[in-house]
């Protein structure tokens, strides 16, 4: 009994010892804001969901901003996370929790909002949505600048260790080019493996035709001879570490693989590429819109934009991010290419469900070739 | 022979905390990498204290592993004691494998069937939320359950049943009966079975992520990473953990063994 006691206490001792950890460490930074924020919500909860590691969170001396959001306005903010637009969906759908505000890519948010659920709002009430530059306005799953405000921008291209390849690939023909056979990584899910299939042969990402699919399917299986693996994150290891010489990911995640290995670099593809955009949305489930509103808001504020463009290392579509010459990426040529070097590219619709098992049936096929 | 089985044995071992030695030694890495090895630092260590959003998973971890231990340690202890209570056999093994089910049954499985019954009573109930800090606090309780009530049930099987009897003929009241004599001899069992659910309840993934809601345990959070990198500053924070357990071990094994000898002795 007196053991129980004692082991108890101990674990109560940590949990207050990590309670208080979290607490301290940060310390706050003198920021001015352009928007004003008063606390008038003092008091009240903000659910806010995002991508996984995609928020400066204090971490190397960077700007926590859910701790700076709830020191200027009292809101205390209710952070989690997911790490798939799907499985965000799936969270969505139960109905289980609310969220006030969600962060889901491009397609995603067409799908939420054809099957209603969104909430509209006007972002031009916002004081700071005129930062955002006006390419990011509008898009084709928002037209009419209702449901989303834009947080984070990426193009796919194609990583290359410059030691193992005498001819740097060009495009996404490399990936059927018998000299850098074995050498290969493919992404290991179907809507952006078809995507290197679908610009090498011209087809479009978002087709309806079944034929073209099947095209694109044959087209991945004669890769897959060609091919080291499919991977996700396992990619990072093996671009770092030299054990594989050519793979495609997100341009922001490049520069996170070069900072450990200065052999890597980089190519947008000459056939074009798949471009995305992640959003804020306020769902139809959201409780606390008054805050959710400030919140984002917050989220364009140059310092708090600037702080999470250099966590994240993504585009920011923000321009007091872009035009910062203080700002570490700045004028950086693989983030934000020229006019003249910039690749052709196409964003993923939502497609529809007959669609998609489609191809989620082809890419079985693809695998078990 | 010897040589033999001493080799077996270290192989068992090598795959045992190859994985381990590993994730302690790039804990130390001085680069942002968990793949290249660049020196020697204890940066990620220091880091850790301003990672406000891993600590604060590791803070909901704690709590939810802390209270449903307690919580299955109390309501599994009792069930035990009322499961060899029971007189008839056939009632005793009908209990005994109501009780097993949440064990076999698929991780998957409960997790989703305890969030539908979750949501159900939610609506029932007209919540907002259905999911959340007692969701995931119910749901670790449930798993944890079975397995009290099966490090505590073969101790109960070798006390003496005249036992708390003999005490209140020597003037215990039954409930003091039961706390002074029925509970310390089977304290090694409770404490087994509080250990056991305490560590099942740090690391579950699969039934925390369909019944947490915004109470994201250091499982899931840490998933959520995988599809940017996950840095260093996490397998600090697992080393730490590691460590902490690996001590927690040791403690409760010297314990139990000086407990043993003393036993022994007195006998």
């Amino acid at each position: 009994m007196k053991r129980l006691i004692s082991l108890l206490l101990v674990m109560t001792l940590t949990v207050c010892l990590c309670a208080m950890l979290s607490g301290c460490g940060y310390e706050y930074f003198d920021i001015t804001y352009r928007g004003t924020y008063d606390r008038s919500l003092e008091g009240t909860v903000l659910n806010v969901y995002n991508w996984g590691e995609y928020i400066s969170d204090g971490s190397e001396g960077s700007i926590d901003v859910n701790k700076e959001f709830e020191k200027l306005t009292g809101i205390t903010v209710n952070y989690s996370t997911f790490e798939s637009n799907e499985s965000m969906y799936s969270q969505l759908r139960t109905n289980g929790v609310s969220y006030d505000i969600i962060i889901p890519s491009d397609y995603m948010i067409e799908r939420l909002r054809k099957e209603g659920m969104l909430k509209a709002f006007d972002p031009k009430s916002l004081s700071n949505y005129d930062l955002i530059d006006d390419a990011y306005k509008g898009l084709y799953y928002d037209e009419n600048e209702q449901y989303s405000v834009c947080y984070n921008v990426g193009m796919v291209g194609i990583i290359y260790n410059t030691t193992m390849v005498e001819n740097p690939p060009k495009g996404w023909s490399a990936f059927w080019d018998e000299q850098y056979k074995d050498n290969l990584l493919m992404f290991g899910n179907p809507r952006d493996a078809f995507m290197s299939a679908q610009f090498f042969a011209g087809i479009d990402l978002n087709t309806t035709n079944k034929n073209d699919w099947d095209r694109a399917a044959r087209l991945l299986m004669d890769q897959k001879d060609y091919l080291q693996s499919y991977v996700m994150d396992e990619i990072y290891g093996k671009m770092e570490t030299g054990e594989a010489a050519i793979a495609p990911y997100y341009s922001g995640d490049y520069l996170t693989m070069y900072d450990v290995n200065e052999d890597l670099a980089f190519v947008y593809p000459e056939e074009g590429t798949n471009i995305f955009v992640d959003a804020a949305c306020i769902p139809f489930s959201c409780q606390n819109e008054a805050a959710a509103l400030m919140y984002i808001n917050f989220l364009l504020e140059p310092e708090i934009a600037l702080a999470n463009a250099e966590y994240i290392g993504y585009a920011s579509p923000n321009t007091a991010v872009v035009n910062n010459p203080d700002y570490c990426y700045y004028q950086n040529e693989i983030l934000y290419p020229a006019q003249e070097d910039m690749p052709k590219t196409q964003y993923f619709y939502d497609i529809d469900d007959d669609i998609r098992s489609y191809y989620e049936n082809l890419w079985i096929d693809v695998k078990l070739y | 022979m010897k040589t033999l089985s001493r080799i077996y044995l270290m192989l068992v071992m090598v795959f045992l905390y190859a994985p381990i030695a590993v994730m302690i030694v790039f804990s130390f890495n001085s680069g942002s990498s968990v793949w290249v090895f660049e020196g020697l630092s204890f940066d990620w260590y220091k880091e850790l204290v301003f990672n406000s959003e891993m600590l604060g998973a590791l803070e909901h971890t704690l709590i939810i592993a802390v209270l449903s231990a307690v919580i299955s340690t109390v309501i599994g202890t009792a069930a035990a004691v009322g499961i060899t209570a029971l007189r008839h056999k056939i009632s005793k093994s009908l209990v005994m494998s109501v009780c097993n089910i949440p064990m076999m049954n698929a991780d998957i499985v409960t997790g989703v069937s305890l969030m539908l019954l979750f949501i159900f009573f939610g609506r029932l109930f007209g919540l907002t939320e259905s999911l959340g800090f007692f969701t995931v606090l119910i749901a670790h309780v449930t798993f944890n359950l079975p397995y009290v009530i099966l490090s505590v049930l073969p101790k109960l099987k070798t006390t003496d049943a005249n036992l708390p009897q003999a005490a209140m003929d020597l003037g215990c009241t039954p409930t003091q009966a039961f706390f002074k004599v029925v509970v310390p001899s089977i304290s090694s069992g409770i404490l087994t079975g509080f250990i056991m659910a305490f560590t099942l309840s740090l690391d579950d993934f699969v039934i925390s992520y369909f019944t947490c809601g915004h109470y994201q345990t250091l499982p899931i959070v840490i998933y959520n990473m995988t599809k940017r990198t996950v840095k260093p500053d996490t397998y600090a924070l697992s080393t730490l953990i590691f460590i902490s357990v690996f001590v927690l071990m040791i403690l409760y094994n010297s314990v139990q063994g000086r407990s043993e000898k003393k036993r022994g002795e007195s006998r």
